[in-house]
């Protein structure tokens, strides 16, 4: 009945039918991700050059190519050749993974829990990560498993502060936004109240400064298994938010409205929790806690291409991934030979413009 | 056609809802009117199941609706619920476009059809001019335009509202509803205001303390008999032309109930005043 009245308004003879200028709305977005994107890409080779041993860009491109493809003349030395392939490619490619990842976080558990100032870290994961890497760089629990015992107790600790903050936020019903914030909360200074208490029970001072270190985050360890461990869990996490990114746009919108709409919000909840865990805590566990990011690009990203979740979640991804770059950048040449953590940097860029932020959200609403 | 049967529901163990039946033929608009906390709100959430009832059924065209999953249950029903403007942005434009996602899966893009649906819905209640502006911008009117839009948008043959008219002025009350009346969909409306259910629904249905009181077309429920123990105020009734509308005054015996003080009568006042109807 209502279709028949919808189009008896739609004059069927009109020329150019309203279509509330499609083309400029999806021009709109194509060209902030075609943009964002020649942006990183452009800016990889260059990121890879710049270090206390500069490279040029064409060179790094060059050696990059040999690696994968093979078959060019080689006109570098062997010590560029290390420097650019086993050292920097990892770390820059990790900084866009990383960076990437908690933007994206940002993004789903911003609509997750219908709130501004939510962030990766608010599910209690980095505190959970930090509590597990303390165990591992304090008291050696899992060292006997390899090089990489940091890394995988790190997300181990994430995914299990996940789980307490699912179990405690699922008490007595259904999961609810402002269940899920509290438990987050409260589980995440449980946790660091843990860690500071492993700190103080160890009583090595090496051992705290590479705690702190660890939660400052910093991408020093970056290394190609992280890469593609962290790469592929940040692909198949995206590519399910995208899959649900009409669903996360009705969840913003209030439980009842995603329910009208065909999304079950405690259901969803619960199934975009366990994917965002599982992205956060891969960051958290090869770039310890690099604060800001998952808070801040999304509200950059909703400034270029709006609220829409199939255009936030792509470009808050690669806003995301060229600022982690860049922050690495600035970390590893701002103190040379020292390198700065890299929470310290992206915190000084971040915090003024969230209060940026602060102002606009104040005078729209 | 929608219709609920015996049904009831209970928040942690406080029955909200205690056989409650209702029926709104198809194209007819239904108005679910009581009290504050007689379980208006609950039984609409219990139509288009946010809320899974204790016992009963609800049926949409002889289909139960718990039965509905995923996107079939917004191609049937489209709910205007009541809710805290977004604290994230989103523009006119995307809250309305929303409403097309029932008819498009998680791979598929809105198509052109889709944003010309949109755009037809915008024109009908108004808001076309008003496509790229931020919805929490909007005054209450407006918003609630935009909410129908979308309802409009999802094309489906059933609409429910929850309270649609709330913090509007007087205008905007009746433009509304007088916009959902034309669209002529089987619609559920609950409503706070009996003289704008008076005016605009066929048929109504008063509850009290999760119970149906009253049940029927609007004539034989909005009369003094029915809402004065409901409601608790003498009702006088005028005909305004072809509708029947109601005023109301507070009863000495109800304000003693709620431990108020009796009302002074103003000198020289009750020269006007009518009997009263107690």
């Amino acid at each position: 009945m209502t279709q028949t009245a919808h189009r008896a308004t739609a004059n069927p003879a009109d020329p150019a039918p309203d279509d509330l200028d499609r083309r400029r709305r999806t021009l709109h977005a194509t060209l902030w991700v075609c943009g964002l994107t020649a942006l990183l890409l452009a800016g990889i080779p260059v990121a890879i050059g710049l270090g206390p041993v500069p490279v040029e860009p064409g060179t790094v491109a060059r050696i990059v190519a040999a690696h994968l493809v093979g078959g060019l003349d080689i006109t570098w030395t062997p010590s560029e050749d290390s420097i650019v392939w086993l050292v920097r490619a990892p770390r820059v490619l990790l900084a866009a993974v990383v960076g990437a990842a908690l933007a994206v976080s940002g993004v789903a558990l911003q609509a997750l829990v219908r709130n501004v100032l939510a962030e990766p870290y608010l599910l209690g994961v980095s505190a959970g990560a930090s509590t597990g890497a303390a165990l591992t760089i304090l008291f050696g629990v899992g060292a006997s498993v390899g090089a990489n015992s940091l890394t995988g107790s790190a997300f181990l600790g994430a995914l299990a502060a996940t789980g307490i903050v699912f179990a405690v936020a699922a008490i007595g019903g259904r999961i609810t936004s402002v269940r899920l914030l509290l438990a987050g909360v409260a589980v995440g200074y449980v946790l660091n109240a843990v860690t500071s208490f492993l700190i103080f029970a160890s009583d090595t001072p090496e051992g705290a400064r590479a705690v702190l270190f660890w939660l400052l985050g910093s991408l020093a360890r970056a290394d190609w298994p992280a890469v593609l461990v962290a790469g592929s869990l940040l692909v198949v996490s995206f590519a399910v938010l995208l899959l649900w990114s009409r669903r996360l746009d009705a969840l913003t919108l209030g439980d009842d409205t995603a329910h009208a709409l065909g999304s079950p919000p405690a259901r969803l909840r619960a199934q975009a929790l366990v994917v965002v865990a599982l992205c956060v805590g891969a960051a958290v566990a090869v770039s310890g806690g690099i604060g800001f990011v998952g808070l801040v690009v999304p509200h950059v990203a909703r400034l270029c291409v709006g609220g829409v979740h199939r255009r936030l979640l792509p470009v808050s991804a690669l806003i995301g991934a060229s600022f982690l770059i860049w922050a690495d950048v600035v970390a590893r040449m701002a103190f040379v030979p020292r390198e700065l953590p890299l929470g310290i940097i992206t915190a000084v860029l971040g915090a003024p413009f969230l209060l940026f932020l602060v102002r606009r959200v104040r005078s729209a609403a | 056609m929608l219709s609920a049967t015996d049904v009831s529901f209970a928040y942690d163990g406080t029955p909200v809802l205690a056989g409650v039946s209702l029926a709104a033929r198809s194209g007819g608009v239904v108005g679910l009117i009581g009290p504050n906390g007689s379980g208006k709100s609950t039984l609409l959430r219990v139509l288009y199941s946010a809320l899974r009832p204790l016992g009963g059924v609800v049926l949409i065209d002889g289909t139960p609706v718990s039965g509905l999953r995923g996107r079939e249950l917004p191609r049937r029903i489209a709910v205007v619920a009541q809710e805290a403007p977004p604290e994230l942005p989103v523009t006119v434009a995307e809250m309305v476009l929303l409403g097309r996602s029932p008819h498009r899966s998680s791979l598929q893009s809105y198509t052109a059809d889709d944003h010309r649906i949109a755009a037809t819905a915008l024109h009908r209640v108004g808001m076309r001019d008003h496509a790229d502006r931020g919805f929490a911008t909007l005054s209450g009117g407006e918003k609630q335009r935009t909410l129908i839009a979308r309802a409009l948008t999802q094309q489906t043959g059933h609409l429910l509202l929850d309270e649609p008219t709330n913090h509007l002025d007087i205008h905007y009350q009746h433009e509304i509803l007088h916009l959902v009346r034309d669209l002529g969909i089987t619609t559920v409306v609950v409503l706070h205001d009996l003289n704008l259910a008076a005016r605009y629904c066929d048929h109504l249905v008063l509850l009290d303390s999760g119970l149906v009181a009253a049940s029927g077309p609007t004539e034989e429920v909005l009369t003094p008999e029915v809402l004065e123990p409901v409601y608790r105020v003498t009702v006088r009734t005028i005909d305004d032309g072809d509708c029947r509308q109601l005023v109301f005054r507070p009863t000495e015996a109800a304000r003693a109930q709620d431990g108020l003080p009796a009302l002074g009568v103003p000198a020289g006042h009750d020269a006007v005043s009518e009997p009263d109807r107690g």
